[in-house]
């Protein structure tokens, strides 16, 4: 029974961590060269087909660097408006049957720049002035919700079958010059791209608005000083880089066998990759490296040997390797300041991505919130089977996502890797408990600590990475472990997945029973949460909060960020690995897709827009991910899974608003409206207000109670004023009279002045 | 031993030299000034002192050990404090926490186990640590108050306060007064003067205000074109000719 409830049915994650998309991909990635195959010029052939892949990431690349530049923003939504753009082409060209043209100029020409447009003006304009961690949140919300929307309206299941359409005047029709021969779909390809990249330098080179789109992402302010609308220029640079993608997505679309969201995940991160290879801001480098990029995919798949597991892993997740090793070892990315705007300063600072003030007195709440816990847990006894199980998978999950309340909300980095963690400790649990009888209640404590040796392995060559960097680096370490490593037989035990038993010792400790088990999940969260709870309170949560605050303002006073950073990844990763297990023997077994990079970004989407900071946002987050889906299929939505994605993408919106997370935000809204009155942010800035303006005391009065700040500041110094000035002999005096400026007022007089005010 | 000494330090950025052969030697519990006009180098040799900027040649010792391949937060537990001209104080912390934080640093604090059993609430005994260093800034009122509500000034008070409880042998101050007014300037003198007398504490202060400068230090270094222009007793470099043609383009 237990087993019919599978959250995560690999096919339907939202952005499809689906092993058939990428391995399609891998076995489809020589498919440039398919009309090439009876032509004798096997070289020849790689260079094209290399040049034709390299055109489409560098096209998407550029869209990439064009975004970021223009609006600070790193569009990972890029690969779902170029997804987004495959599909409408896709349904105009084989399922309504219109001419290629009219589909092109609909899904390119008026879907592509018209959802680049749609996306700055609701979400990206408002913002330029938050931190970069909201904006990547943002983007990760998009980059689930369109996909999610595509295949929630029309794009599902069995939607799409049959070969995409290829720009071509001729299908399958191969030009041949001499020894030279190009198939039709790479000529457009390659022709296309020439003919962007030659639109854009003129548009740089030559053109006003150029100009001034050059100008925006030097200083937005400085060009709104010169009369200049930069909200325009910016809006016209998210325009142009939607159609670059949307015009990438379609002429990519033919390489696949199916238009899939994880096949454009591989070229977003491939473009990525050329993207950072041009250290985000040159174009003419980011094109080399899409190039690049797409030569050395097709030569290794022409080269390396098919049947190894490592070249089948390897060939489809080239990209992702390219990308972490460049974030790793490519100059000029490590501690970079991002900001050199010469206004920055002028825009009011922003708010924090968990920039709730410390709670000063919370421990009053513990024994309620005991005595609450104990009663629904006591409850939840009484529920029947299906929904304890279902609410035990919600508080395994939970306690996955109070990995992030550690990573994200005390140490401030956006992690995609949780699932990774957790898988790593499922899969070698699960190994042990199969091939050593190792029983699964010590499996935990195994499955924490490998979870805590990866989250080493990856925290340790990232430590020079900030912000943005760290974030694609952990996105592209799960792609790798997911592509490559999990599907290992001796790891994730192949297609088949592993079976998983419940904690069971005889004689000592009987989990097995669905109640029993639920008791062991809530006894696990609970002590995860008080560990999160202590650490967050404790020296360690303050120093994290130091180093988020200002990481040189931390160094400065010796608390070592390095040794911080990795005290987070390491415990998040504990975490994580330990409900990795738990999640696994919920089920009793792993299937593809459990720990997949699909689950990676909705966790941490759902957690961060529901509140990474808190206990109570993981809650709800795990919560929400495993009661969701079933109210849906309760209500009998087709396509649940893709409703979830439409759901929680669209919580984006929200989160744009509420950037300290939707669980505070409804606690500060129903505070305000029926709590008892709080000492809100206004008010204690009111007290400081006042504080500053009151004129102080006579310095008589003040004199008495030394802690008036200024009548006792100002006593002192006219007094060694006097007394420097005696023993300099006026020297000091003296060049105040005989500075060339404007002479200086009499300034040791002024303060007492001031005081009597 | 100085505390701090800095031997023949020359920097230059590509063809120009922003330092050529600069000394400069701090003694325990001094308060030692460093002046100059606008591009004479000031920044480029305290960045130089800190570490921040490599020089091309030239050592910086401070209590005797060289400094040039330490990071950052080892030469704070080497007993270097320092503020900063911008501002890098902690969002979204109250003063108080500031304090508590810099307080545990210095005591090595910071494991997780000690966390786990509990010992991550605050103690009485580091209340009042931050208390006292409230009191002798003038924050006491504002210790709840999160930071990022202060005004320039107390900001600027905050991470002299985060300093101190470091308990600094030097404290490297960049232009605190930049941004204050008047009395908030004389405050921070008030501040600085009281840091030193009462702690013992060696300070290091870049400042452009000349007024300021005269007010506390007792011993004065004046930069210009990347030289050591002149040093000595305050009121004396400063009534020097040559200095004050250097610093106010006086000829008289």
């Amino acid at each position: 029974m237990s087993r019919a409830v599978s959250i995560w049915p690999a096919s339907a994650d939202p952005i499809g961590s689906t092993k058939s998309g990428l391995v399609a991909a891998g076995t489809a990635g020589p498919g440039w060269a398919r009309g090439n195959s009876k032509i004798v010029n096997d070289v020849v052939g790689l260079i094209v087909g290399g040049l034709a892949l390299g055109c489409v990431y560098a096209l998407v690349a550029t869209g990439v660097v064009l975004t970021y530049k223009t609006s600070a923003v790193f569009n990972l939504a890029l690969g779902a408006q170029a997804f987004t753009a495959a599909a409408v082409m896709y349904s105009l060209r084989n399922n309504l049957g219109l001419p290629l043209i009219l589909s092109f100029v609909v899904a390119v020409l008026i879907v592509g720049p018209l959802l680049g447009l749609g996306l700055y003006v609701t979400l990206f304009r408002r913002l330029r002035n938050v931190p970069e961690a909201v904006r990547l949140v943002v983007a990760l919300g998009v980059l689930i919700l369109l996909p999610a929307i595509v295949q929630a309206l029309w794009f599902g299941k069995g939607g799409n079958r049959g070969s995409p359409p290829a720009l071509v005047l001729e299908q399958d029709k191969v030009y041949a010059w001499g020894p030279v021969s190009i198939p039709a779909d790479q000529l457009s390809t390659i022709l296309f791209t020439i003919l962007v990249v030659v639109g854009l330098v003129a548009l740089f080179k030559y053109t006003n608005l150029g100009l001034q789109m050059r100008a925006v992402v030097e200083s937005p302010r400085m060009v709104q000083l010169a009369g200049i609308n930069a909200d325009r220029v910016s809006m016209i640079s998210w325009m142009l880089s939607g159609t670059i993608a949307a015009l990438g997505g379609v002429l990519l679309a033919p390489l696949f066998l199916s238009i899939t969201p994880s096949n454009y995940t591989i070229l977003l991160v491939a473009a990525i990759a050329a993207a950072v290879f041009g250290r985000l801001t040159s174009l003419p480098l980011t094109l080399v490296g899409g190039l690049a990029l797409g030569f050395l995919q097709q030569a290794l798949s022409r080269y390396l040997p098919s049947d190894s597991v490592l070249a089948q892993g390897l060939r489809p997740s080239l990209p992702f390797v390219v990308l972490f090793l460049l974030l790793l070892f490519w100059p000029g990315l490590r501690d970079r300041r991002e900001v050199t705007d010469p206004l920055a300063g002028v825009d009011p600072p922003a708010s924090s991505i968990a920039g709730t003030v410390r709670a000063s007195k919370d421990t009053s709440k513990v024994l309620p919130l005991t005595l609450g816990t104990v009663v629904i847990v006591a409850l939840c006894l009484l529920l029947p089977g299906i929904w304890m199980y279902r609410i035990t998978g919600a508080i395994v999950l939970s306690t996955i996502f109070l990995s992030f309340t550690v990573l994200t909300g005390m140490a401030g980095q956006i992690s995609l890797c949780q699932a990774a963690f957790a898988g790593a400790g499922a899969y070698g649990a699960a190994q042990l408990a199969n091939h050593f009888n190792v029983p699964i209640m010590v499996g935990l404590l195994v499955g924490g600590l490998v979870g805590l040796a990866v989250g080493m392995l990856i925290s340790l060559p990232t430590l020079g990475l900030r912000g943005i960097y760290l974030t694609l680096a952990t996105l592209a370490f799960t792609l790798m472990v997911d592509q490559i490593v999990f599907p290992l037989e001796q790891v994730g035990g192949g297609p088949a997945g592993l079976e998983v038993p419940r904690p069971y010792w005889s004689g000592f400790i009987d989990f097995s029973d669905d109640r029993a088990f639920f008791l062991l999940c809530v006894a696990a969260l609970a002590v995860a949460a008080l560990v999160v709870w202590l650490v967050r309170r404790g020296t360690t949560g303050r120093f994290l909060d130091a180093i988020r605050g200002s990481e040189t303002g931390a160094a400065s006073i010796g608390i070592n960020p390095s040794r911080a950073k990795i005290t987070a990844f390491a415990l998040s990763a504990l975490i994580a690995g330990v409900g990795g297990v738990l999640l696994s023997s919920w089920q009793q077994r792993t299937s593809a897709g459990d720990f997949g990079v699909g689950n990676s970004l909705l966790w941490a989407l759902v957690v961060i827009i529901l509140g990474a900071r808190t206990i109570k946002g993981a809650l709800a987050g795990g919560f929400l991910l495993v009661l969701f889906p079933e109210l849906l299929k309760a209500a009998g939505i087709p396509n649940p899974e893709a409703w979830q994605g439409v759901v929680f993408g669209l919580g984006t919106f929200v989160f744009v608003r509420h950037p300290e997370g939707l669980v505070d935000a409804i606690g500060g809204w129903y505070q305000r409206h029926f709590g008892r009155p709080e000492r809100t942010t206004e008010e204690v800035r009111r007290i400081v207000t006042i504080d500053l303006s009151e004129p102080e005391p006579p310095a008589g009065n003040g004199a008495s109670s030394p802690q008036a700040p200024y009548t006792a500041g100002v006593g002192p110094l006219p007094d060694t004023a006097g007394a420097v000035a005696g023993t300099a002999g006026g020297g000091s005096y003296r060049y105040a009279q005989a500075g060339s400026g404007p002479p200086q007022p009499p300034s040791m007089p002024a303060p007492p002045s001031f005081g009597g005010t | 031993m100085p505390l701090l000494a800095a031997e023949s330090i020359s920097k230059h950025f590509g063809g120009i030299a922003a330092l050529v052969g600069v000394d400069l030697n701090v003694e325990p519990g001094e308060f030692v000034g460093l002046v100059g006009p606008n591009g004479a180098g000031k920044t480029t040799l305290f960045n130089c002192l800190l570490g921040i900027l490599k020089p091309n040649r030239g050592r910086v010792f401070f209590r005797g050990r060289d400094l040039s391949r330490m990071p950052m937060h080892a030469r704070a537990r080497l007993g270097l404090g320092r503020t900063f001209q911008r501002l890098e104080v902690f969002s979204g912390m109250t003063v108080r926490d500031h304090f508590l934080v810099a307080d545990r640093s210095r005591r090595k604090k910071g494991g997780l186990f000690g966390d786990l059993v509990g010992q991550g609430t605050p103690t009485r005994r580091e209340d009042a640590r931050a208390e006292a260093v409230g009191e002798l800034l003038g924050l006491t009122e504002l210790l709840d108050v999160p930071v990022d509500s202060l005004s320039l000034g107390h900001a600027r008070l905050v991470e002299l306060g985060r300093a101190v409880l470091t308990e600094p042998k030097l404290l490297m101050l960049d232009e605190p007064s930049s941004g204050l007014d008047r009395v908030e300037t004389m405050e921070m003198a008030r501040v600085l003067q009281s840091v030193q007398a009462e702690r013992g504490t060696a300070i290091l202060l870049v400042e452009h205000d000349l007024e300021m400068v005269s007010l506390v230090t007792s011993r004065l270094y004046v930069l210009e074109f990347g030289e050591m222009l002149a040093t000595g007793p305050t009121p004396q470099v400063l009534a020097h000719p040559v200095v004050r043609r250097a610093y106010v383009g006086d000829v008289a």
